[in-house]
């Protein structure tokens, strides 16, 4: 009964930091502050993973989101030295604030909401996991590379694609 | 409730903070000691025998200093960051093993872990906490507000991201060998002899990997030859320049106590833990100790033999020479463990 209270607590502890700092990040003027806020919530995330058992996915997610892509974040936003946006001025004539973004904006969260009333109403049992426990590293590494093959594979193409992009439109034209 | 075994848990896990707190001051002594004598120096002598208690009056002056913060820097950040620097090296150590199970003089019966947490995927916590520690060194860099703080902290960004990855690869390959994630269960791979003599550590099967770790390990702990973020005659101190105090005194203590993380988990992966011959298993961590005292050695004996490289040296050899060594390693020990199941 103790442990079933504690991790209750814990639950509502880490899902109320992971959605608190996930809305202040957009509230933020500050883009450090933005970043900082986003990594909070990427650590609530991995306490949320660590009571469902799945302490692999809680370390893989500190190792990767936490730990490597926000230093990068940190380290642009530093570099580029980023102004506060304070004006009321500025926002005004900020591109985002025109009619079509902010319309394809609205179509884009009312198909999230749409999608999330149907996936929640479903009310289908959440998709057991063939491998065995998901705290076993080697069955998720198995089941990456037997059931799952084609999504992981077709995945790591479309990072390279998106690295390779990345390179060809940072790269300075040679003449 | 209050099991003994309870209560040895909670007092295990205040003896590993005092252990490492008292560590970080013992490796300054020894730092400046082996410093002085490489340098045909006394060192440290007023203060107690043999200069002994110099780390307490350095901790009391440290204490009484003023605390300073520049004008311009972000208060919230500027004191945060510290903090960050010093739990995250604080909580790298809570899932290291340093000993078998020990019945503390028949006072628990059933045996206890000389672990804090016994996870099963201790060495990616080990390295999940190690890459969160750059967030002190360049929040601080760059809340300071100051030019050689932000150089700092960007340096020590841009190294700890390049040789994170032949750090991890390094841990991999050893995973691969040791067939686990679990620091206790490599340990417990590594007891026992080969022929008799040669005792069962992974440094002999990796001895690559041992290399990549170590050096790696070094950039990871900004330690000299690697130690651009703090590079005196360039950047005044680095990242902590506009830091004082008790605060200063905190990124300090972080660094020494990451060096002792990186040292024991060395220890564990590749030097075979607690295993050692002579003394029973209940008494492992004195070879624990003995062989991590040996790499803070090593360590502190390279910090005054060889000098800083160049930044883009740096760079270079991390990227250039690191990097494809620890892939080489770890696939060829794969391949290795694939076709003669070691």
């Amino acid at each position: 009964m103790v442990a079933f209270a504690l991790v209750m607590i814990s639950f509502y502890l880490l899902g109320s930091v992971a959605v608190i700092a996930s809305i202040l990040v957009i509230a933020q003027r500050n883009p450090i502050y933005s970043v900082l806020l986003l990594i909070a919530s990427f650590g609530a995330l991995s306490g949320l993973y660590v009571l469902l058992d799945a302490p692999f996915a809680a370390a893989i997610q500190i190792i990767v989101y936490a730990g490597a892509i926000m230093v990068l974040f940190l380290f642009v936003v530093m570099l580029l030295n980023a102004p506060h946006e304070d004006t009321e001025h500025d926002l005004r004539v900020h591109p985002l604030m025109r009619v079509g973004p902010m319309g394809f904006g609205v179509v884009l969260s009312l198909v999230l909401v749409a999608e999330l009333v149907v996936a929640l109403s479903a009310g289908r049992e959440p998709g057991s996991f063939s491998g065995g426990s998901t705290s076993s590293v080697a069955a998720i590494g198995r089941a990456l590379f037997t059931e799952y093959q084609f999504a992981f594979e077709v995945t790591s193409i479309l990072i390279l694609v998106a690295m390779v992009g990345a390179v060809v439109l940072a790269k300075k034209e040679s003449r | 409730m209050l099991s003994p075994l309870f209560i040895g848990q909670i007092v295990l896990t205040l003896f590993v903070f005092v252990m490492l707190l008292s560590s970080a001051a013992g490796m300054v002594y020894m730092e400046r000691k082996v410093a002085a004598l490489m340098q045909q120096r006394l060192g440290p002598y007023r203060v107690g025998p043999r200069g002994l208690l110099q780390p307490l009056a350095d901790i009391i002056k440290l204490m009484f200093k003023e605390e300073l913060r520049p004008k311009a820097a972000d208060a919230l950040l500027f004191a945060l960051s510290p903090m960050i620097a010093a739990t995250c090296a604080f909580a790298a150590f809570a899932v290291v093993p340093f000993g078998g199970d020990v019945t503390v003089f028949g006072l628990i019966p059933e045996g206890i872990r000389l672990q804090v947490a016994d996870v099963n995927v201790a060495i990616l916590i080990v390295f999940a906490i190690g890459s969160m520690s750059v967030y002190g060194i360049v929040l601080a860099g760059w809340s300071s507000n100051s030019k050689y703080s932000l150089l700092g902290g960007l340096r020590s960004s841009a190294q700890m991201i390049s040789y994170e990855l032949s750090y991890g690869l390094s841990l991999a390959s050893v995973l691969v060998v040791g067939n686990s994630l679990s620091l206790t269960e490599i340990v417990n791979a590594q007891g026992g002899t080969w022929l008799g003599f040669i005792p069962k550590w992974f440094v002999f099967l990796q001895p690559v990997g041992f290399f990549v770790y170590m050096t790696a390990g070094i950039a990871e702990t900004n330690r000299a030859p690697f130690d651009f973020p703090e590079a005196e005659q360039e950047l005044v101190a680095g990242y902590h320049t506009e830091y004082s105090s008790m605060t200063f005194a905190m990124f300090f203590m972080a660094e020494y106590i990451n060096m002792v993380t990186v040292s024991a988990v060395a220890t564990d992966l590749f030097l075979g833990g607690w295993h050692g011959p002579f003394l029973p298993e209940s008494w492992g961590w004195i070879w624990f100790l003995l062989k991590v005292f040996a790499i803070l050695f090593f360590y502190v004996w390279m910090r005054w033999t060889l000098p800083r490289y160049r930044y883009d040296q740096l760079m270079r050899f991390g990227w250039k020479v690191l990097l494809p060594i620890a892939v080489i390693n770890l696939l060829v020990t794969a391949a290795g463990v694939l076709y003669f199941g070691l």
